[in-house]
């Protein structure tokens, strides 16, 4: 497959981009990594006019801690994550997700905010930023905004960012001490998207849960919080029992899609056998963390 | 049509190309390197890998113009002289191959993760090759090959 006709325009600076978004709005696509863009264009799922190339812009790239948060850079690029210390020792639940992205020659290429900024429901990034409450900071001619996880994903490929607005910068909170971490998922081969994913996160302190965040990948057209599961595990000492619990809490309510990977029954299966196992894990190296 | 230099193969290139000419179209036509394959033109199959800066790649996710000024590896390079490398060696020595399709993709996998990773064993390699298919093998003989290969290296 060859992509479409296309203009082409590499920015000197996010302000040229963001001019140039402003100019063309709906028209144009950012070209970040290009490992969800390029197939969207060889595909005809995606017709921009013009592709707006930030490779070029190295003020967006790169990872920085400060007062409690951790900034990645929209273009820092998902190997570099990966072998990063600050998000190793600081955002635990993001480092365990990135292996499980794609392949390496992907990861290579791919970046962090390319990938919350295409939103697929079933990728790992979305469910590990709506987990952590991960905040997206864009830019526009009129300055900056920022948008809570919450808000940012809005269905399937779909996020709040206008499209006068670019992508500069994610967020994500530092774990606090006692803070263990898991990012399961099921697919049919290594690097494939998930079928169900999970990313779980649970902070103890003396003993019981203090914290406990759980979101899902690839049971609807956004990443999903099990708010009802988190709720059900604050205060409580962990143990097989009060996880079975969660997961049946967890998937109470969630009615997955169906589609030739799995029957909804089938994911609501696997969704709760990953709360399961996904919570053991995060409570075992939470011990270890404390 | 933009014009770009690449280095490629340690010669430079030039071409003139339209922004959405992918990598691995503008080595296979206009630089007339047909080693490197395409497959499935939307980065599931792994048979067009070429090494930019270093590190292993998709040439079919990534437009030509995005290579400008970017040292580009590809299969041609690894012999430049005709001498197989040691990892082509090891291939060949395993019968890695069959129909020889998903080939170049998968040494230019393995020829950047081996640079990388010396010292890697069995279930690394494996997780690095994850990402290429082959539909003859049943990979076992392209993970020996590898294998054989890194040994032979760690022995100088």
């Amino acid at each position: 497959m060859k992509l479409p006709s296309v203009e082409y325009e590499a920015p000197a600076t996010v302000a040229a981009a963001v001019d140039l978004l402003a100019e063309h709005q709906d028209e144009a696509s950012v070209l970040a990594g290009g490992q969800s863009l390029i197939p969207l264009l060889a595909l005809r799922l995606a017709r921009p006019a013009l592709l707006i190339d930030i490779n070029g812009l190295q003020e967006l790239s790169g990872v920085s801690a400060s007062n409690g948060w951790v900034a990645v850079g929209a273009m820092t690029r998902e190997h570099v994550a990966e072998d990063s210390k600050t998000i190793a020792d600081s955002v635990p639940l993001l480092a365990a997700a990135l292996p499980l992205i794609g392949h390496e020659a992907i990861r290579n290429r791919g970046t962090i905010g390319g990938s919350l900024a295409h939103a697929d429901p079933a990728a790992e990034l979305p469910a590990v930023a709506r987990a952590l409450d991960a905040e997206f900071v864009v830019r526009g001619r009129s300055g900056e905004r920022v948008i809570p996880a919450a808000e940012w994903f809005e269905g399937y490929l779909t996020t709040s960012r206008r499209a006068d607005e670019l992508l500069a910068e994610v967020r994500f909170p530092a774990a606090a001490p006692g803070t263990g971490v898991a990012f399961h998922e099921v697919a049919r081969r290594h690097g494939d998207f998930a079928i169900v994913g999970l990313a779980a996160s649970l902070t103890l302190s003396g003993g019981t849960i203090s914290d406990a965040r759980l979101a899902f990948a690839g049971i609807s057209d956004v990443p999903v919080r099990a708010s009802g599961a988190e709720d059900l595990l604050r205060g409580e000492i962990p143990s097989a029992e009060l996880f079975d619990q969660a997961a049946r809490r967890a998937t109470e309510d969630i009615d997955p899609p169906a589609d030739l990977h799995g029957s909804s029954e089938y994911r609501k299966k696997v969704a709760a056998a990953l709360v399961r196992r996904g919570l053991q894990a995060a409570a075992e190296n939470a011990d270890e963390r404390q | 049509m933009v014009d770009i230099t690449v280095r490629v193969n340690g010669g430079t290139r030039t071409g003139s190309v339209e922004a959405r000419k992918t990598l691995a179209d503008f080595l296979r036509e206009d630089l007339d390197l047909t080693g490197t394959h395409t497959g499935c033109e939307h980065g599931v199959c792994g048979a067009c890998t070429v090494i930019v800066d270093g590190r292993a790649v998709r040439s079919c996710l990534m437009l030509a113009v995005q290579a400008a000024g970017s040292e580009v590896t590809t299969i041609e390079g690894l012999a430049p002289d005709g001498a197989m490398s040691t990892l082509q060696e090891a291939m060949w020595d395993s019968h890695s191959f069959q129909c020889g399709f998903c080939t170049p993709g998968f040494v230019m996998q393995a020829s950047a993760f081996l640079k990388a990773h010396p010292e890697a064993g069995e279930q690394q390699i494996r997780e690095a090759l994850s990402g290429n298919i082959c539909r003859c093998t049943g990979y076992q003989s392209i993970i020996d090959g590898v294998l054989l290969a890194a040994e032979r290296n760690r022995q100088g």
